[in-house]
């Protein structure tokens, strides 16, 4: 959950905890909506707090603190909101709020921003108090007009009512009023024994939008007189210009400038056609002088050369050295290369510049961290940050890539209109290859694995070594890089684990569950491995080491009973299981497998048990895990950026860089273990276990572990 | 000059003949339920109907639709259409939604040629759609209820 550092990388906006109560949203002077886009607020919404407007319709908006890039905040905070509020959820409506880092801070990082699986966690009580705060104006400002106790009205689905005088309303009809009551200090939240829409299957808020094309994402907003942007990336990572032409570029029809900016060439044009052919009408030397030349195959030896090297100590139970050491053992070894893996959402990385006439910008984005986004724009557009208002898009993906310290993207495309007159709106964009190409991957990591296993059977010893990049950037320890494998759920007396930092040009970043991605699949391919050595059934042998972690404990067993484990399997097929936890939750899996076409594993069912406190809305979560399946299996199926000899990207398309499909998802069921715990977040924690599961099957049905990621590379290598 | 319908309505386009349909549709017509995802025809996010096929509109150079009927998300209508977004919605499909447009365009026309698809149809038809949310278990879903709200 180290995301949450991010706070430590930043100066002085250590925000207050608890709720922001009756900060009415200061009025901003927006510039004239462009095309296509839902400015946030709306005049004739009445603001109870910062987090809940009541419009005179009685429609209840919710400022979602979170962006909405398909994880389901919008539909998960309104459901808090309109618990406590008693609203009825027909009446529920939500968008973004705007960018303020204290009083839309994520309380887990101190600042405004998504990440870590944090969305409900972090606005659990904030959120409910935000709609017992708005329901109690609402209910002193019935008792006021209707000149009752406030004490003797009640409100339920959207209706306040006064039994004894027959009086009831909607609450647009009070609206107006409630807000300038003074809200109360300590709202009374609701005993979860009392909750109606908490833990029901409601619909989404922002489904309509997107099955109808009316969803606006940022490369949707089309100001007039737009100008779009693009620029040419260099093809190694640390590459700068030596020189470039563009006269076949600015003889392009619809091209209207090229320059050159930090990041590349930019491409200024009237149409995206035009920018992109003119891009590529291009002529660029580069210097590859400080560039990564090394390939990815280099960097694994170099990578594996540090394992018998002493590395960072992430833990150390007992005496590993020492146990290895006793008679009669059998010892195994594993060594595990990960790739580096693109994010690759749907939408690539955009943003839209709209000079206001006092000279202030705004900036339309997928903004994952939209404080540090406008702090970065500012500096570049030589602007004080109040002149600069980051406006939150939804985003078609994210898995991490938009959540970056210090906002690079955002630094190149505010450095591409800064360079301009600004006397046209200006659209930057990545295309796909930019977006492959880019860096900013979940590292590339290498594994090696030692375990000891006594006369009895028993595993006496575990070493971890953890080779890759730094996320975090840091010099010690980074808690990302050993996340899942320092905190091993398993008891095993002698334990050691450390990690040694890489220094690359090739930019890292978290992707989908972060360190998990890699320690998840090595701790349980490994230990799984053990009790196929043992002899130990892979459930059965977990659970009999989970003695301590009845949480881990409990998905298991729910997801092997699911999947009524021990029954007989049909033939050509085996079946394999995962437990991890992430972002605290509890995610256990079992795949049924097979060998499919290409002769790589071909995934026909996963059995998901999640528990992740209080489900909030089951249907959302449901959709987080199948949707963590498949993200998580494509990536340990099929893909892998890798540098050629030379240090030149490989991949640069979804031709290459290979996404799961509908003919290769497998049939998902999930199950939610009831709970009564604080929730926590699903965004992620559905990905770490289905690639060792997947690896657990495959090693049973046919005999070869997987030491090296994407898996169809071994098979058809 | 080409000359194409858009939704129903004649349209003219004058630009550079090699410009995709994809970029037409959302820069010259502000039509921007049509994505782009990756330019090569790998994604499926810019699916349109191209004379009543599903067509990748940014592989589809604008001087080859001359006197095509073309339509998109925003136009798109008929039983088959009411019937997939009516089970897109009671399933809730779409996660951040960006390549709806496109699987929807893609599950319209597979209904519109199969009634009634098997698995291995709806494979065929909807592994050029990417979904980077990985929504397929509920786009397969959705498209047998769309399927069994047609009959009868």
């Amino acid at each position: 959950m180290t995301i949450q550092d991010i706070k430590a990388t930043r100066r002085g906006f250590l925000a207050g905890s608890g709720l922001v109560i009756g900060v009415a949203i200061a009025p901003k002077m927006l510039p004239a909506a462009p095309t296509g886009v839902h400015a946030g607020g709306d005049a004739a919404l009445a603001p109870m707090n910062a987090f809940v407007k009541i419009g005179t319709d009685d429609t209840v908006t919710v400022l979602a603190k979170h962006i909405e890039f398909g994880q389901g905040p919008f539909t998960g905070l309104a459901t808090l909101v309109a618990e406590e509020l008693d609203a009825d959820w027909s009446q529920m409506r939500a968008v973004h709020s705007p960018t303020d880092n204290k009083v839309y801070a994520n309380l887990m990082f101190g600042l405004q921003g998504t990440g870590g699986s944090s969305s409900i966690a972090n606005s659990y009580e904030q959120m409910r108090k935000a709609g017992a705060t708005a329901r109690a104006m609402l209910v002193a400002a019935a008792a006021e007009d209707w000149k009752v106790p406030a004490s003797e009205i009640t409100v339920q689905k959207g209706r306040i009512k006064h039994a004894a005088s027959g009086k009831e309303s909607g609450f647009g009809a009070f609206a107006e009023k409630a807000a300038r009551q003074t809200p109360p200090a300590e709202p009374k939240l609701k005993d979860p024994r009392d909750f109606v829409l908490i833990g029901t299957e409601l619909p989404k808020l922002d489904t309509h939008g997107k099955i109808n094309g009316t969803a606006i994402f940022t490369l949707d907003i089309t100001p007039d007189n737009l100008l779009i942007a693009v620029v040419a990336h260099p093809e190694h990572f640390g590459a700068t210009v030596k020189s470039f032409d563009d006269a076949e570029a600015r003889k392009v029809q619809g091209v209207v400038d090229v320059k050159q900016v930090p990041a590349g060439i930019a491409v200024y044009a009237d149409n995206t056609f035009a920018a992109l052919k003119g891009r590529d009408a291009l002529s660029i030397e580069w210097d590859l002088s400080k560039a990564e030349t090394r390939s990815s195959e280099e960097l694994s030896a170099d990578y594996r050369k540090l394992f018998g090297e002493k590395g960072l100590e992430a833990a150390n139970n007992g005496n590993v050295d020492e146990a290895f050491k006793a008679p009669g053992l059998q010892t195994v070894e594993a060594e595990i290369v990960f790739p580096f893996l693109a994010h690759a959402p749907m939408e690539p990385l955009d943003a839209v510049f709209i000079k206001a006439d006092d000279g202030s910008v705004d900036i339309y984005n997928g903004a994952q961290f939209p404080g540090m986004d406008q702090e970065v724009a500012a500096k570049i557009l030589g602007l004080d940050e109040t002149k600069v208002r980051v406006n939150t898009q939804l985003a078609g993906g994210s898995f991490g890539r938009k959540a970056q310290f210090g906002s690079p993207y955002i630094q190149e495309a505010a450095a591409v209109y800064a360079a301009t007159d600004r006397s046209r709106p200006l659209k930057h964009m990545w295309t796909r290859e930019d977006d492959i190409r880019g860096g900013y991957y979940r590292p590339m990591y290498a594994h090696r694995m030692r375990g000891a296993i006594n006369a009895q059977g028993q595993i006496t010893a575990w070493e971890q070594v953890i080779v890759g990049q730094s996320i975090m950037g840091k010099a010690d320890l980074d808690s990302t890089s050993v996340e899942g494998a320092s905190n091993l759920p398993y008891t095993i007396p002698n334990l050691r684990v450390s990690a040694h930092n890489v220094q690359l040009s090739v930019p890292p970043l978290w992707w989908r569950s972060v360190g998990h991605t890699h320690t998840g699949f090595a701790v349980e391919t490994f230990v799984d491995e053990l009790f196929q050595k043992i002899g130990k059934d892979p459930v059965e042998g977990r659970l009999a080491l989970l003695g301590e972690k009845p949480r881990h404990a409990g998905v298991l067993r729910k997801a092997a009973e699911m999947a009524n484990w021990g029954s007989p399997v049909p033939e050509g097929r085996a079946r394999g299981v995962a437990v991890v936890e992430s972002f605290g939750t509890f995610v256990g899996q079992v795949v049924e497998v097979s060998v499919g076409p290409e002769g790589a594993p071909r995934v026909h069912k996963v059995w998901v048990a999640v528990d992740c406190g209080v489900a909030v809305n089951p249907n959302v979560i449901k959709a987080q895990m199948e949707g963590g399946v498949g993200y998580g299996l494509g990536a340990v199926l099929f893909d892998a950026v890798t540098l050629a000899k030379g240090g030149k990207i490989v991949q640069s398309n979804f031709h290459d860089y290979r996404s799961i499909r509908i003919n290769e998802m497998p049939d998902v069921a999930v199950e939610i273990i009831k709970s009564s715990e604080k929730p926590t977040g699903v965004g992620e924690p559905g990905v770490p276990p289905v690639g060792p599961a997947v690896a657990n099957a495959w090693r049973r049905l046919t005999g070869a572990p997987v030491r090296q990621l994407p898996i169809v590379n071994i098979v058809s290598a | 000059m080409v000359t194409f319908t858009l939704n129903g309505q004649e349209r003219t386009f004058d630009g550079d003949p090699d410009t995709p349909l994809l970029w037409v549709i959302r820069d010259f017509e502000k039509l921007t339920g049509t994505k782009y995802g990756c330019g090569v025809a790998q994604c499926g996010a810019c699916t349109v109907h191209l004379d009543g096929m599903p067509r990748r509109s940014c592989v589809t150079p604008i001087a080859t639709i001359e006197g095509s009927e073309v339509v998109t998300i925003e136009g798109v209508s008929g039983t088959e259409a009411d019937a997939v977004k009516t089970a897109w919605t009671g399933l809730d499909v779409p996660q951040c939604g960006y390549c709806q447009s496109g699987q929807i365009m893609s599950a319209v026309a597979l209904l519109q040629m199969i009634p009634k698809p098997t698995d291995a149809d709806i494979d065929g038809a909807m592994a050029g759609n990417i979904c980077r949310c990985a929504t397929y278990h509920r786009i397969r879903a959705a498209i047998h209820n769309a399927a069994s709200s047609m009959e009868g």
